[in-house]
């Protein structure tokens, strides 16, 4: 066994509001650069929608991921082969086109114009060539179900759905949405770092944290064909590829990520799973339907005393482990199994978990014009929601709506649960036999709901310490070092020849 | 033309420069050296042009090399006119090809506005060096018949005494104004490729071919086992 831990994270989706706040943390910390504008390393989608850049779900177009190959796996687009053929010309590539072109507007113009008869306007100029420009896309246009006949139609998740079910959709009274936050997935069988010619895309050992070495980068730019969620950006400027680096340097001091410190539904949670690595290949590669299932199985459960004696001697330390003990995420995605990563098809094992929308889903409106959500009428409702089943399954299970069904039933007999206790106006026995159907305890319900709304920030983002005093054991003889700090960190002081 | 300038001190400097130049360049700044794509701003054009210009290249390229390694397979291929003539077809619809590709390109860069942003003036330095390599190269092939037996007689030669260190201009200097352009366009461009995006070419990642997809680097590890 290769015990390795990973910090992932689960994004509830139920409590996202679509505020973007996290994204503007994001952009505001890391990506506010020339050549950077347009990458949104942490963006929010409405779903449905067709997403940022355009179709991003489309992999006969943009050829990103894993493919099953017999028993083993191949990159869908690139790789040692199909890289050589795409050598001059990156055929699958998005371009600047598919995402959008940034913009400004020209503010000092409302200063410095001269007086006149006309009020100045602030005229939007593009920041690639600094001309004027007419803006006619931006990441999140399809916000709010906007201009949904281009986007929220075009998505890719309605391949499934009967020409019915997505009228039943959109109908304008019944118009159904959800908010969909994605960052870097942080996977543990990365598509980019497996296509990078270059070497420069890595995984590091200690917590799994996906990077791309600016100095090694050398623009071949296979990572952005390969990585199917669209997470790897190009520089223009620099020429180089980036992606989220999940705020490294404040997990290494123990604070959460931007995006996730700044969220206002507190909708995000972090956390260590360990999971065996020497398991990873047949487990990318087995079937399609088994994807789900066998992923979440190759988490392993840090109180098991087997497994941690194991974790140490793969050199996990105590306080990872520990870290592990209280994870949020290992409780949402394994001890209650409400969560699932993001289109499991695409074979890269994905370390961020969405736990199930389940208003949208269920919310129907009755005769009387009334949101219609308690009662045991629900459970009738699950075979013909208002958002398909096979759309979620469509996103999180690759296809298999039983895995979401069951999902949303425990979330729903939570919500049960906590009615009855707090209002009071559903029978006990009506709760038991949702629960029994649910196959959760009273108990089990009242952590989920803890965890769900009341967690502090220690709850919600269990870190474990980075130890880069043991990073620093490995490489020198710190006693030699000793009052030597600030010292020779990037070049040695050294007399001249 | 100043046949010494030109065909003694130019290659000598061109090959210090490419060997120096590049060394120096790998050494401190190797992960600098990429082709500078600009494939993100602007994609359908450079389809077009990017591939059949570096697939043309690449066999003008072994097609020059094998008349200079190996001059008399390419005389004794020669000796029959058909295969002559296919011969010179075959690399003159190459350079054909090149030309249109690089056309193209330069066109690409002319009419897209996102481009200007990320040209030099070394980029325009290319392709200056590349139209002059390429159409010297196609009026020599169409103009001075037959190039392919020629270049065997009289350049390999002349080459092979430049590598020995004892270069013969003679024959060199005598050659028609078009056909030195050529020859000096491309010492240019050898001595140039450590100073443009030309070296590109020379940091292909080969290692990639046998290393294992996923790349796992550890600060520190302290595995018991």
């Amino acid at each position: 066994m290769d015990i390795r831990s990973q910090i992932s994270m689960v994004f509830h989706l139920d409590k996202c509001i679509g505020c973007h706040t996290c994204s503007i943390a994001c952009k505001n910390t890391w990506t506010d650069r020339k050549g950077a504008e347009y990458m949104w390393w942490n963006n929010v989608e409405t779903k449905p929608g067709t997403g940022y850049p355009g179709k991003w779900e489309d992999q006969e177009a943009y050829k990103g991921g894993w493919e099953k190959n017999g028993d083993s796996l191949k990159l869908k687009g690139v790789g040692k082969v199909k890289g050589l053929k795409k050598m001059f010309h990156n055929t699958h590539m998005p371009t600047m086109d598919n995402y959008y072109e940034p913009w400004t507007y020209q503010y000092e113009k409302l200063f410095d114009s001269p007086e006149g008869d006309d009020q100045p306007t602030a005229e939007p100029v593009s920041l690639v060539t600094g001309e004027k420009m007419t803006p006619k896309a931006g990441p999140n246009w399809d916000d709010d179900l906007g201009g949904s006949p281009e986007y929220a139609r075009n998505d890719v998740n309605l391949k499934d759905l009967s020409p019915a079910e997505r009228e039943t959709m959109f109908q304008l009274e019944r118009m159904v949405m959800f908010y969909l936050p994605r960052i870097c997935n942080h996977c543990l069988n990365p598509a980019c770092v497996a296509a990078c010619p270059s070497g420069a895309i890595y995984k590091r050992g200690e917590d799994g944290i996906v990077l791309v070495n600016q100095e090694r980068c050398r623009a071949w730019r296979m990572c952005v064909t390969a990585c199917p969620y669209k997470k790897v950006y190009f520089n223009w400027h620099t020429g180089k590829s980036e992606k989220c680096i999940l705020c490294y340097p404040r997990l290494e001091t123990g604070q959460a990520p931007a995006c996730m410190h700044s969220c206002v539904g507190r909708i995000r949670y972090l956390g260590v799973m360990l999971y065996d690595a020497d398991r990873l290949k047949e487990v990318a590669s087995c079937d399609e339907k088994d994807l789900v299932k066998k992923q979440l199985d190759l988490y392993l459960d840090p109180n098991d005393p087997e497994v941690i004696a194991a974790a140490k001697t793969c050199g996990i330390p105590d306080s990872t482990i520990e870290a592990a003990q209280k994870s949020p995420v290992w409780k949402y995605v394994k001890e209650w199994g409400v969560a699932l990563p993001l289109h499991p098809e695409f074979r890269t094992l994905p370390s961020l978990f969405y736990v199930m929308p389940l208003l949208p889903a269920m919310a129907q409106i009755n005769d009387d014009n009334n949101y219609h959500n308690v009662g045991s009428a629900l459970w009738d409702d699950m075979d013909n929601p208002r958002l398909p089943l096979k759309y979620l399954a469509s996103l999180f299970s690759a296809g298999d709506t039983t895995i979401i069904g069951n999902i949303l039933k425990k979330l729903m007999s939570v919500r049960q649960y906590r009615r009855a206790v707090t209002v009071g106006d559903i029978s006990w026995d009506d709760v038991d036999k949702i629960m029994l159907e649910s196959g959760l305890t009273p108990d089990v319900a009242e952590d989920i709901y803890r965890l769900t709304s009341l967690a502090r920030l220690e709850e919600r983002f269990v870190i474990p310490p980075a130890h880069r005093e043991e990073a620093i054991e490995m490489m020198e003889e710190t006693h030699i070092h000793k009052g030597s700090t600030g010292f020779g960190f990037m070049k040695k002081p050294k007399r001249g020849l | 033309m100043n046949g010494v300038f030109f065909f003694i001190v130019l290659p000598y400097l061109a090959t210090l420069s490419l060997l120096l130049g590049s060394i120096y360049r790998y050494r401190f700044s190797g992960y600098q050296v990429s082709s500078l794509s600009s494939q993100f701003l602007e994609s359908k054009q450079l389809y077009f042009g990017s591939r059949p210009f570096h697939w043309g290249l690449i066999f003008l390229f072994f097609g020059h090399l094998a008349a200079f390694l190996t001059p008399r397979a390419v005389l004794a291929w020669n000796q029959v006119p058909l295969r002559l003539y296919i011969l010179e077809f075959t690399a003159f619809a190459f350079g054909f090809i090149v030309l249109a590709g690089l056309i193209l390109l330069i066109l690409r860069r002319i009419k897209t506005k996102r481009l200007r942003v990320v040209t030099t003036w070394m980029d325009i330095f290319v392709y200056i060096i590349l139209l002059t390599q390429v159409v010297t190269g196609l009026w020599t092939a169409f103009f001075f018949r037959w190039g392919s037996s020629w270049f065997a007689l009289v350049l390999t030669p002349y080459l092979r005494s430049v590598f020995k260190l004892n270069p013969e201009i003679a024959a060199v200097s005598q050659l028609p104004v078009a056909v030195q352009i050529h020859i000096i366009s491309a010492f240019i461009l050898i001595g140039m490729i450590p100073f443009t995006r030309f070296m590109h070419f020379l940091v292909y990642p080969f290692t990639y071919l046998w290393r294992p997809y996923q790349q796992v680097i550890w600060n520190y590890r302290n595995t018991k086992n």
